[in-house]
């Protein structure tokens, strides 16, 4: 549905007022700083990885912006906090390409979680940005970790 | 007695402007598109289409070279938009309009002319304009990147440092500001006329007066972009050295704007560009350069823009200026009276009795100015969101972007109104309190 209540479902409301992961991380491996020149967003995200480098440990995001990004990244950290690091760049994979959508298509819920309330986001070319600066953040991040 | 209301302009109502502009008559839709954002970018009306199409069709030809009669109509018909441009601004003289890109371009044309005589091109004409290092360029907090980003370059080039006019809590600045600044190495004092955020006036003569007081070597650079479409404008009489705006904001063409500069100046400022038809006599390495304007229109113009912008001018002329910033006060007056009702939303910019013009930006509290702007456009107002490459100014105020609704001539009482109700929900609608915040 390419109304309002399609792009700010309640899932993401709830997450711009409670984020989760909106802290400082002590011990970190790794962090980036992503930004948006068009409407000022910016994150800084940081990782904590397992001594193998294979488990994400511990992620945390500090940020300024719309409900949708910082949204995001709320989400974000409620689902790659203690996953592998293969499976949590494969979820931002699968993230990419749900927003790529124009909101065709039937996201993976099972893989995606409470990210696929971002969905309606994929009808806002405008907004796909704002989704994706988080997780875009995350793959640097874990990439300068490794 | 002219009517000076939101229902107005001069003796025409709104709703018979409005037929002007096939923006507006298109629509079927039984709650139309509010446009709010003429400040960024007006509409069109069909004077100003026809005007380039008459010419496009019937005039068409290279200007200002070959010997055709072709060439001799279509140079006339280019030559008359710039007569009438000189006449709309207050131009002693038509000469002093050169066209440009837009006030973007015509801000880079002065700046880098001047970084230009600083290196010694434009020989001893253009020693006026050369800055040495510790020299000072004054620019105010609240300036348009477009009149601040080419400062930069300046200083980087010559040394010249730049000093800023400080904004107060609400962005706007005072000539008590300004003068506190101002000192003999003072050679530049550029600023907006109207912020293009805030809104703010600027009293350009006493600007101008000042800084010839106490900082007699300075230029002073008007952006005029949010003036020139909006109020009635006097360049020769205020006395200002530079002026530059856009023609897509006053109803006319993109791709044409115009750069004001007194003829002397204008004169000896040696040319951004260089190419075809500005000069008088070229050898293997060297060129001299003809007079303004031709000096800095160096290779092909944008001939049926020009036309176009010569169209909205007169279009503006005819509806009056006072009467078209009547009926933006008007606008701005009943948007800041209902948005002064809402709690949690903050208005930037003048506070009641300073000089404002007719566009209202406002920061929600705890609501992103982009969730804002959605909520906006989902409610079918188009507004402008984000810094309005003013980031200085948003730093200043202490937030990252702000919600801005400005007017035109076709702007409606019942389009202000849908405004401030649609901005009275957004709140409610992200979850937060209507209450006090």
């Amino acid at each position: 549905m390419a109304n309002l209540e399609g792009l700010y479902q309640e899932i993401i409301l709830d997450h711009a007022k409670a984020r989760h992961g909106d802290a400082p991380l002590e011990g970190a491996d790794a962090e980036h700083h992503e930004f948006n020149p068009t409407c000022g967003d910016e994150i800084t995200l940081r990782v904590k990885l397992d001594g193998a480098h294979e488990r994400i440990d511990a992620v945390a995001w500090q940020g300024d912006g719309c409900s949708i990004s910082m949204a995001s990244a709320s989400v974000l950290t409620d689902l790659v906090a203690g996953r592998p690091v293969d499976e949590a760049l494969g979820l931002a994979e699968e993230f990419r390409t749900m927003l790529r959508s124009k909101g065709e298509g039937v996201p993976d819920e099972e893989l995606l979680g409470d990210a696929i309330a971002f969905h309606g986001v994929s009808k806002y070319v405008m907004r796909i940005k704002c989704a994706m600066l988080s997780w875009v953040a995350l793959e640097a991040a874990v990439a300068k970790a490794r | 007695m002219i009517p000076t209301d939101t229902e107005h302009v001069g003796a025409r109502t709104i709703r018979d402007i409005r037929r002007d502009f096939p923006a507006f008559a298109a629509s079927g839709d039984a709650r139309p598109t509010a446009y709010l954002d003429s400040a960024a970018t007006a509409q069109r009306p069909t004077a100003v289409l026809d005007a380039e199409r008459d010419y496009l069709e019937h005039d068409l030809a290279a200007v200002h070279r070959g010997a055709s009669a072709a060439t001799g109509r279509s140079t006339s018909r280019f030559e008359e938009a710039r007569a009438d441009l000189a006449r709309f601004v207050g131009a002693r003289d038509d000469r002093e309009i050169v066209w440009a890109q837009n006030a973007t371009d015509a801000l880079n044309m002065v700046a880098l002319g001047i970084a230009d005589a600083s290196v010694g091109i434009g020989g001893a004409d253009a020693a006026r304009f050369a800055l040495d290092a510790g020299d000072e360029i004054v620019l105010t907090e609240a300036e348009h990147h477009a009149n601040l980003l080419p400062w930069q370059r300046v200083a980087q080039r010559t040394g010249a440092r730049l000093v800023p006019v400080k904004v107060d809590e609400h962005g706007c600045w005072s000539l008590d500001d300004l003068v506190s600044v101002l000192t003999p190495r003072t050679r530049v004092v550029a600023f907006a006329e109207i912020s293009n955020v805030t809104g703010l006036i600027v009293p350009v003569a006493d600007v101008v007066a000042a800084v010839r007081a106490r900082a007699p070597r300075a230029l002073v650079v008007l952006d005029a972009c949010q003036s020139v479409p909006h109020r009635p404008v006097d360049f020769a009489g205020y006395g200002v050295d530079f002026a530059a705006f856009s023609g897509h904001k006053m109803l006319g063409p993109n791709g044409i704007g115009v750069l004001y500069g007194r003829a002397e100046l204008l004169d000896a400022l040696p040319p951004a560009r260089t190419g075809g038809s500005t000069i008088t006599r070229v050898t293997f390495d060297t060129a001299e350069f003809l007079p303004a304007p031709q000096r800095f229109e160096a290779g092909t113009q944008p001939v049926s823009q020009a036309i176009g912008l010569a169209a909205a001018a007169r279009y503006l002329e005819a509806m009056g200026m006072d009467a078209v910033a009547a009926h933006e006060d008007a606008f701005a007056a009943r948007v800041l009276e209902g948005v002064a009702a809402i709690p949690g939303v903050r208005i930037v910019g003048p506070q009641p009795g300073r000089a404002r013009a007719g566009l209202v930006s406002v920061a929600v509290d705890g609501v992103h100015a982009h969730d804002v702007g959605q909520f906006l456009d989902d409610a079918g107002l188009v507004v402008r969101v984000g810094h309005h490459c003013a980031q200085p100014l948003h730093r200043a105020l202490g937030i990252t972007a702000t919600t801005r609704a400005s007017a035109h001539v076709y702007t409606t009482a019942e389009e202000a109104d849908r405004f401030v109700a649609a901005l009275g929900e957004v709140r409610g609608f992200f979850g937060l309190g209507t209450g006090a915040a």
